[in-house]
């Protein structure tokens, strides 16, 4: 099964590299993996999606302990959490399909962010089912080229606990227990 | 998964040797000489090395230092030393190296220490910073190229980054598990100044946790186990060198009363002489252990990690036992072999726990029924056949031990028959007295980790026990040996062959000896060259004195012994095979239908 695992690590060059060859090393496939800043400037968050059981998500999470760089990791695949995909999808849309297109988009909460008399490009956030759906219905018209970020992931709720990992820096969280699903 | 929040983090390191006169003030450095006055500061007395470009630098700064540096023959060679060195002593063991080729010559090294938990901190030059990336000359990317092989690297480019660096390298190689920790220097950061200061210049590792304990309820678990175990066994590895806990693992076996067997880097965990050692388990461990294993309730493996050349065939590694795993790298737990109880912690301190909950259990029934399970073994032994007039191995090394058992000595083998060999009839009383390369099995690791253990431990008596084979790998550092006027005694178990490979090929390859035959070099004129003295034993009536005679010379000495060409390592788990489907000695007397 997919697991998600959130992956704070020290903003250092060459980080990406240990945490990528880990995977490798221990033969781990990663299906996404997606790397950015944070609320602080010394740490880096990844979001890694990695088909594995539980003993081998368990081992994975070990073994991302063992870099020196790592700072926490959770997995939180069974966990109530925020994951966010990102696509632009370039879509044949000549004069008559246009509209169509443009539709269904809008069903999706799709953004059109370019246009060309033979194309429309649409952008899409949000979860990775939501984006295949859009992609599927616009299948038909052709889709001359796509290309999405992999996930990003955050825990609902206030929990923090990256804060945690560097309690150096750690700023007072919004002490707000309710979670509010959009 | 253990909560790492429940653990202190960034654990402050309190390794590293305080100077009573504390140089309060910062003064301005060269980034070679922090080099060398961290590596003093960190309680370095000796480094192996090789000089070049990139490095040359540091060489230059190394004269105002009291590090003493060993030059050596080959950067393979430094690291082995290294390692040897660290596996003698306990502490750190470091090597240098110039950019390049300098560096990929310390690969193997460097993936031995890995493989076998050893704290090794490797510096190499690297080219000056603004040339990296260009391919300039003797260029290299070793922190890539180490990066599966290492604990941790790094690449430093500032003179200010040097002291952090190396205190940070020391304390990750030599805490939690221990292991090899690479240091990439360029040459402009060996080069620029900036100011010095050692307290400053503390770890910030926020990252790494290198100690962990268990949760109570784990140690409950472990407990029930242990009382309601009828047929335990404790499965004794290298951690509890590591851990120093020889000690707290004798303790435990006796009030509990469970046999102890012992994985190849484990020996001398557990002396050989007590009633509760059984021997070494695994694809040529003694039968009696290997069977002891598929019959057990319950494994208690301490600091060992179920290597597959000790356990055989997954699927049926000792069906009915329970596994209890004690072991500080949480990623061991449940890698090859599932676990009931994982106890996640420095072995020591978790033994300090459980100790005093242990039960005293007679469990005489299961030893009585484990001494039934050795049965002819001791009729098959290749010690107890008549003489055939050839001289084997096992005489070597049988008569080897008898001769030194007494002494403060270390033996530091190779890898291959010979290794096994050892690993069977030296009887190992005392930790840190057999060095020897598990995990990876590089050839050529025992002369330079001998040089190592020797530097080391200088009172020590040092035996290289070597093949033709894997001696002709490194054999260059002879030039080493007498250069530092060292006193190590050299066994060659000559064969004529790659033993082990040939013992395969026997037994797996319809006897199609491709590659294995060796035309050797005279063992003894080489020694001579390098002003070594040597001589040649074919016969067993000839090894004790020979073995004497080394001992009495003041010098370092080669012995050639000549054994026999076809011998082979009994018993033997073939790879793939059930532990306890072992290949066996063919019995003189009677041929029995107890083992396959």
């Amino acid at each position: 099964m997919l697991n998600t695992f959130m992956v704070y690590v020290e903003n250092k060059p060459g980080v990406l590299t240990r945490v990528a060859s880990l995977f490798r090393r221990r033969a781990f496939n990663i299906d996404s993996l997606t790397v950015g800043r944070t609320e602080k400037p010394e740490v880096s968050r990844m979001t890694i999606t990695v088909d594995a059981d539980r003993d081998q998500a368990r081992r994975i999470e070990a073994n991302l302990y063992k870099l020196v760089n790592v700072l926490l990791v959770e997995n939180i695949t069974n966990q109530p959490a925020i994951i966010r995909d990102l696509a632009l999808i370039r879509v044949a849309a000549t004069h008559d399909a246009r509209s169509h297109v443009l539709e269904l988009a809008s069903v999706f909460r799709g953004r059109v962010i370019d246009v060309s008399p033979e194309s429309l490009t649409i952008e899409i956030t949000g979860a990775e089912d939501k984006i295949d759906g859009l992609i599927e219905v616009l299948r038909p018209y052709g889709v001359l080229e796509m290309v999405r970020t992999g996930i990003v992931a955050m825990r609902r709720g206030s929990r923090t606990n990256g804060n945690a990992a560097t309690e150096s820096t750690a700023q007072g969280a919004a002490n707000d227990d309710v979670s509010y699903s959009v | 998964m253990r909560d790492p929040k429940n653990t202190p983090t960034a654990a402050t390191p309190t390794t590293g040797k305080t100077r009573t006169e504390s140089k309060t003030s910062s003064k301005t450095m060269t980034g070679a000489s922090i080099l060398w006055e961290c590596l003093e500061r960190e309680g370095v007395k000796v480094v192996f090395g090789y000089p070049g470009g990139a490095i040359l630098p540091a060489y230059d700064a190394l004269k105002h230092s009291k590090i003493h540096h060993v030059l050596v023959r080959h950067e393979q060679g430094a690291t082995h030393m290294a390692d040897g060195y660290a596996r003698a002593s306990g502490e750190v063991g470091v090597a240098v190296a110039t950019s390049g080729p300098g560096a990929t010559n310390m690969v193997t090294g460097i993936a031995t220490a890995m493989l076998d938990s050893i704290p090794i901190v490797c510096i190499t030059g690297q080219v000056g910073s603004k040339l990296i990336g260009s391919d300039a000359f003797q260029e290299t990317d070793i922190t890539g190229v180490t990066l599966p092989i290492t604990k941790h690297n790094y690449l430093v480019t500032h003179a200010s980054e040097v002291a952090r660096t190396i205190r940070e390298a020391f304390y990750v190689a030599r805490s939690g598990r221990p292991g090899p920790v690479l240091v990439d220097i360029t040459k402009d950061a060996q080069q620029g100044t900036c100011e010095f200061d050692w307290e400053a210049a503390k770890p910030q590792l926020p990252g790494y946790r290198p100690d962990l304990s268990p949760a109570p309820a784990e140690y409950e678990q472990a407990l029930e186990l242990i009382h309601n175990s009828k047929r335990p066994l404790i499965l004794a590895g290298h951690g509890i060198m590591v851990s120093g806990a020889m000690r707290e693992v004798r303790d435990f076996a006796e009030r509990a009363g469970i046999p102890v067997a012992l994985t190849l880097l484990g020996i001398g965990a557990f002396p050989a002489s007590h009633p509760l050692n059984l021997g070494m388990m695994g694809m040529h461990g003694e039968a009696w252990v290997n069977h002891t294993i598929q019959e057990a309730d319950l494994l208690l493996a301490f600091g060992m990690r179920f290597d597959d050349r000790v356990t055989g065939n997954l699927k049926n590694y000792a069906p009915n036992a329970k596994k209890i795993h004690i072991e500080i790298d949480p990623a061991e737990i449940n890698k090859n072999v599932k676990v009931d109880v994982p106890l996640v912690g420095d072995l020591r301190e978790v033994l300090l726990e459980l100790l005093p909950h242990v039960e005293s259990i007679d469990r005489s029934e299961w030893l009585d029924s484990i001494d039934r399970l050795k049965g002819d073994s001791a009729v098959r032994d290749i010690q107890n056949l008549p003489d055939s007039g050839h001289l084997y191995a096992a005489h070597v090394i049988n008569d080897l031990w008898h001769q030194t058992r007494d002494g403060n000595t270390i033996v530091v083998t190779d890898v291959g028959q010979h290794q096994m060999w050892e690993a069977q009839y030296y009887k190992h009383e005392h930790p840190r007295s057999l060095i020897t390369s598990g995990g990876l099995g590089t050839m050529g690791f025992a002369l330079p980790a001998a040089i190592g253990a020797k530097v080391a431990c200088p009172e020590a008596e040092v035996w290289v026990v070597v093949g033709d084979g894997g001696f002709q790998m490194t054999m260059c550092e002879l030039a080493t040996l007498v250069q530092e006027n060292l006193k190590i005694h050299i066994a060659i178990i000559n064969n004529g062959f790659l033993g082990m490979v040939r013992q395969w090929q026997e037994f797996f390859y319809d006897r199609n000896y491709a590659a294995t035959p060796l035309l050797n070099p005279d063992f003894v004129k080489l020694a001579e060259a390098y002003g070594i003295r040597s001589m040649a034993v074919s016969e067993r009536s000839q090894v004790v004195p020979a073995v004497e005679a080394a001992r009495r010379h003041e010098g370092p000495m080669l012995i050639n012994f000549k054994v026999e060409q076809e011998d082979t390592v009994y018993p033997m788990v073939a790879a793939g095979a059930a532990l306890h489907d072992m290949i066996r000695r063919p019995s003189p007397i009677v041929e029995t239908a107890e083992d396959e």
